[in-house]
């Protein structure tokens, strides 16, 4: 599987994702956001990091990039999209995904091994690092998402630092290909380094793979 | 004439460039004069004594002198590395003095060629019970976590202390490390007459006019807020564009050479690449991006606008430079040339405004003798918050709470210490930070440590200590030292005291560094950190990066499993001398026993091949607290206690109480099979296990639950979030 | 343009500023938002709608007004 790693000015997890791709058993290149062309890639990342130093909101204005817009044809198209931290708030501004992300509750940027649950109920060890991580949507949306299965990930009991409604730390798209979450799984596929539950995040997308 | 008086010269230094000038200087030249021979740029209090430290090595790569230096780590690899203050700014405005601090020291490490790869930071503030510390520790904080978080470096590590005298002058040491080919390294000498100079980064403005190097070279008094606006603001997001065009030119070998605009602005960036090179260099200041109108020619050359880097560029090939800095959406300009006249002249509108010899401007600030007397007794007061006769128990509970002590969690859970995917050992999971070098195959490991307390209490030994707490740090994850680089914050060296202080203190330093063989490649000097009461702790702070081969190979600083047995190892000779104990009983005083080097490097040698071996569960050197905190730190971090009688230690003739709470270099608790320790030459002094701290030693012993003894080392929390200011946005 | 957080939702900074204000002597202040204020010139004022709506705020979570300086 070749993925397509999006580097926006400012971005910052954009080679630890590489990495993560490859970790993985996949190929990855990245795509500099003025670059429309994902020929050849079967599946995106947004990475995490501060795209325009998260000025105005975070990632009000990299939705904007030429990049993104193949994104989003990518996405019409079913390939599979998932968004990190940053690139999962780049996915909500662009519409791709539901709802928005605000400042953590506690005001204070927060980096933190977290367990998080997947929609089997099997807790994966997960870091998350992010001062603006707190899922919202409003009571109607969140009911039709938790219906129609579309809350991907969310934080364990004691778990929930900044605040997310539900615990959520994770959404998916209605046809489950786009998917975006504020903790790090590129941060968690290498034991050194940490756990290597974050394998499992990637995994749960090569099925979307045309 | 008084007009340089205000500017900081002295009357003789004046005249001094008035005879090398052959002339009276006008405004620009005086202005750029006035910055290039303050105390913060030309060190003319320091220089002569710092000529002492042992500088060479077979792994220096860069040595004192270049933006930052940098050792070998094998395989055709290099690691940058560098401290530098900015206590003055955060003194004024925390969070962007402490933010610009680090933004400053990542461009020094990017301006030789190296990518950042890690930060770390040493902070020093008064005690938690004053509102101002409060303050500043938490500006400090997110100004750092802001900076360092937006650009993508991890901060994996760093030291917090709390004293009374560094409660009007607070210090913040900011380190950045770098990686790089050695072979794609750069040196900041201009060179090539008729070469372009060309300005890259943000546009210039009114920041920091006579800011760092004005507020560095004198003492604050009443009236330091209307110095704020002379505070220099940062954009993280601007200089992550800057680094990587940087790079990318550095990469493609678009540049002769490179330099950052740091305190002083143009002034000494353009000032000190002549002087390395040898040449002069014209400069245009009507070509300089401006982002206020109106700008004089002196405003622009002292001038510290952030996130600006310096280049000399063939000719032939400024377009290609300007073409990547527009790809990387910031701004170039050309705004200078190279010359041979080994002038610095500037032009405005082809008229030329300032022409100095370089020579002059550079080097040629007159360098002062210390008139250093020791002082007759201490000279920093007393403050006793543990009552006489309180017992053991309680005690280790108040040094565990104690904010130089407890855990630090809440401040580097603000920082990003992951991305970059190097980080083997984040913060207080081991004694020192571990990054994996998958380049070269191998890793490398950073510890930073200052202890200002002890330093005052005997500058030479206090400083021989600092060092060796850092090698033995070091040692805990199998790491040894390649290079040290320091950051020498001192009061006022015009004043016989502080001037003894830092005279011993870098002798000390030398003389360490020489026995233990580790080359000083750089560092700062931050003086006059002194407020009404008197001057800080002389803080000598001393970082050291050292290499290990397999980051698979380190000990965590917490035990590891139940039945473990626990060893003493190295030549400690505990002593309350300049102790938290002594600290907290209001006993401090004059004198400190001498470190005894030789044994203790053979104990890190010792425990550093142990640690690659294998052959220990945990190691953790003894540091503030004594043998008894680290005990009790091993036991929180791994949530299992422990039992320990130190009769054999004090067969080495100390007391019970300091046994239990006396400090010292050359103390290293490690855990492991009972076998493998007594075969490293360990002491056995108990075992890992149960949910209680029991300590014996002579007719003194304590019990403490773990659970009580983990919320008195994680009180830091609580106490430094009460009555933080909502955090503002960026 | 002014612009602010929707009603309803939770807004710590707001909070956050309204619970300090008693220990620096303000008194009888409350309902604390904090938003953003974005300063333009336009040569086509009906853009700003649009311009608000797309780019300046995120109606799912923000209110804007424009005003004119």
């Amino acid at each position: 599987m070749i993925w397509g790693v999006l580097q926006f000015p400012g971005s910052c997890d954009e080679r630890d994702a590489l990495h993560a791709c490859e970790v993985v058993g996949g190929e990855a290149r990245l795509i500099w956001h003025e670059d429309r062309d994902l020929s050849g890639i079967d599946g995106v990342v947004v990475p995490g990091g501060f795209s325009y130093g998260d000025y105005l909101r975070a990632g009000a204005i990299a939705r904007f990039s030429p990049a993104m817009e193949a994104v989003a044809e990518h996405a019409a198209a079913g390939g599979p999209v998932l968004g990190i931290c940053n690139g999962f708030q780049v996915l909500c501004e662009a519409g791709l995904l539901p709802g928005a992300l605000l400042r953590n509750q506690e005001l204070r940027f927060i980096c933190k091994q977290t367990d998080l649950l997947d929609d089997r109920g099997d807790v994966l060890s997960i870091p998350l690092k992010h001062g603006e991580g707190r899922f919202y949507a409003p009571e109607e949306m969140l009911d039709r998402l938790e219906a129609n299965g579309q809350v991907a990930y969310r934080y364990a009991d004691d778990h929930n630092v900044n605040g997310s409604v539900r615990n959520i730390a994770g959404v998916r798209n209605e046809a489950g290909n786009v998917v975006g979450l504020m903790p790090h799984p590129e941060h968690a596929v290498d034991p050194l380094t940490g756990s290597i539950d974050g394998r499992k995040v990637f995994e749960a997308l090569e099925g979307f793979a045309a | 004439m008084s007009a340089h008086r205000e500017l900081g010269l002295t009357d003789s230094e004046y005249d001094l460039i008035v005879e090398k000038m052959g002339r009276e200087p006008n405004t620009v030249e005086l202005a750029m004069f006035s910055l290039l021979w303050s105390e913060h740029c030309a060190y003319k209090h320091s220089k002569k004594l710092l000529g002492k430290l042992p500088s060479d090595g077979p792994r220096v790569v860069m040595g004192p002198g270049e933006n930052a230096g940098a050792v070998d780590v094998g395989s055709g690899y290099a690691v940058a590395f560098k401290v530098e203050s900015h206590n003055h700014p955060s003194a004024v405005e925390p969070f962007q003095g402490a933010a610009t601090g680090v933004g400053g020291i990542l461009r020094d490490v990017f301006a030789i060629g190296a990518r950042p790869i890690a930060v770390l930071d040493s902070l020093r503030f008064g005690e938690l019970d004053s509102v101002r510390s409060r303050h500043l520790l938490d500006g400090a904080v997110r100004g750092i976590g802001h900076y360092g978080n937006s650009i993508g470096v991890p901060n994996v590590g760093g030291e917090i202390y709390f004293e009374e005298p560094y409660e009007h002058n607070c210090l913040v040491n900011a380190m950045c490390i770098g990686f790089a080919k050695t072979e794609d390294m750069v040196r900041a000498a201009a060179a090539g007459v008729g070469n372009a100079v060309v300005l890259m980064g943000a546009t210039t403005g009114r920041d920091g006019i006579g800011g760092a190097s004005v507020l560095a070279s004198a003492e604050l008094g009443e009236g330091d807020d209307a110095k704020r606006p002379t505070v220099q603001v940062g954009d993280p997001f601007e200089e992550s564009k800057v680094l990587e065009c940087c790079l990318e030119l550095l990469a493609k070998g678009l540049l002769v050479s490179l330099q950052d605009l740091g305190a002083a602005g143009l002034t000494s960036s353009a000032g000190e690449m002549a002087s390395a090179g040898e040449v002069g260099i014209d400069i245009d200041v009507g070509k300089v991006p401006l982002r206020e109108a109106d700008m004089e020619p002196f405003e622009i050359m002292v001038s510290e606008s952030q996130e600006r880097m310096l280049a000399v560029v063939e000719p032939s090939r400024v377009e290609e430079v300007r073409a990547i800095c527009a790809k990387w959406q910031t701004e170039s300009a050309e705004i200078g040339v190279v010359t041979d006249s080994g002038h610095i002249r500037i032009l405005k509108d082809g008229e030329v405004v300032g022409d100095m010899p370089v020579e002059a401007l550079v080097d040629g600030c007159p360098l002062y003798d210390l008139a250093p007397a020791a002082p007759a007794a201490w000279i920093y007061g007393n403050k006793q918050t543990l009552a006489a006769g309180t017992d053991s128990a309680e005690t280790l509970l108040a040094l565990l709470a104690a904010p130089s002590i407890a855990s630090k969690k809440w401040i580097f859970q603000q920082y990003d210490s992951i991305v970059g995917s190097r980080t083997v050992r984040r913060p207080e999971s081991a004694d020192a930070a571990v990054l994996q070098l998958p380049e070269s195959g191998n890793a490398i490991a950073v510890s930073i440590d200052g202890n200002g307390r002890k330093v005052a209490c005997e500058p030479f030994n206090g400083t021989v200590e600092a060092v060796l707490e850092c090698a033995q740090n070091l040692a805990c994850v199998g790491a040894e030292p390649l290079g040290l680089t320091n950051c020498l914050n001192f009061g006022n060296p015009e004043k016989p005291v502080p001037a003894w202080q830092l005279d011993r203190a870098i002798s000390g330093l030398a003389a360490v560094c020489e026995e233990l063989g580790v080359p000083v490649v750089g560092g700062n000097v931050s003086l006059y950190n002194e407020g009404p009461d008197g001057p800080i702790y002389p803080t000598p702070v001393v970082a050291m990066v050292g290499e290990l081969p397999d980051p698979a190979r380190t000990a965590p600083s917490s035990f590891a499993k139940e039945g473990d047995a626990i060893g003493l190892l190295g030549p400690f000779t505990p002593t309350l001398h300049g102790s938290e104990i002594a600290k907290q009983r209001g006993e401090l005083e004059l004198g400190l026993p001498e470190p005894k080097v030789a044994a203790v490097a053979e104990a890190c040698a010792t425990v550093r091949d142990a640690v690659r071996a294998g052959k220990v569960a945990s190691a953790h050197d003894i540091s503030d607290g004594g043998l008894a905190c680290a005990l009790a730190e091993s036991s929180i971090g791994a949530g299992i206690g422990c039992r320990a009688d130190l009769q054999d230690l004090r067969e080495r003739g100390c007391t019970p109480d300091e046994a239990l709470f006396g400090e010292g270099p050359g103390g290293f608790v490690l855990s492991g099979e009972r076998a493998e320790l007594e075969a490293l030459g360990a002491l056995i002094i108990g075992e890992v296990g149960g949910s209680t701290i029991e300590l014996a030693a002579g007719d003194r012993s304590l019990i403490i639950g773990l659970t009580d003894a983990t919320e008195a080392w994680r009180s830091l929390d609580a106490r430094a979030e009460s009555d933080a200011e909502p955090p503002a946005d960026a | 343009m002014l612009i602010r957080p929707k009603e309803g939702i939770l807004d710590p900074q707001g909070k956050a500023v309204e619970r300090a204000l008693p220990a620096l002597g303000f008194e009888g202040i409350g309902n604390v938002h904090v938003g953003r204020m974005v300063e333009l010139e336009a040569d086509d004022p009906e853009q700003l709608g649009e311009l608000c709506e797309k780019l300046l705020a995120n109606p799912l979570i923000e209110d804007y007004e424009i005003q004119p300086l």
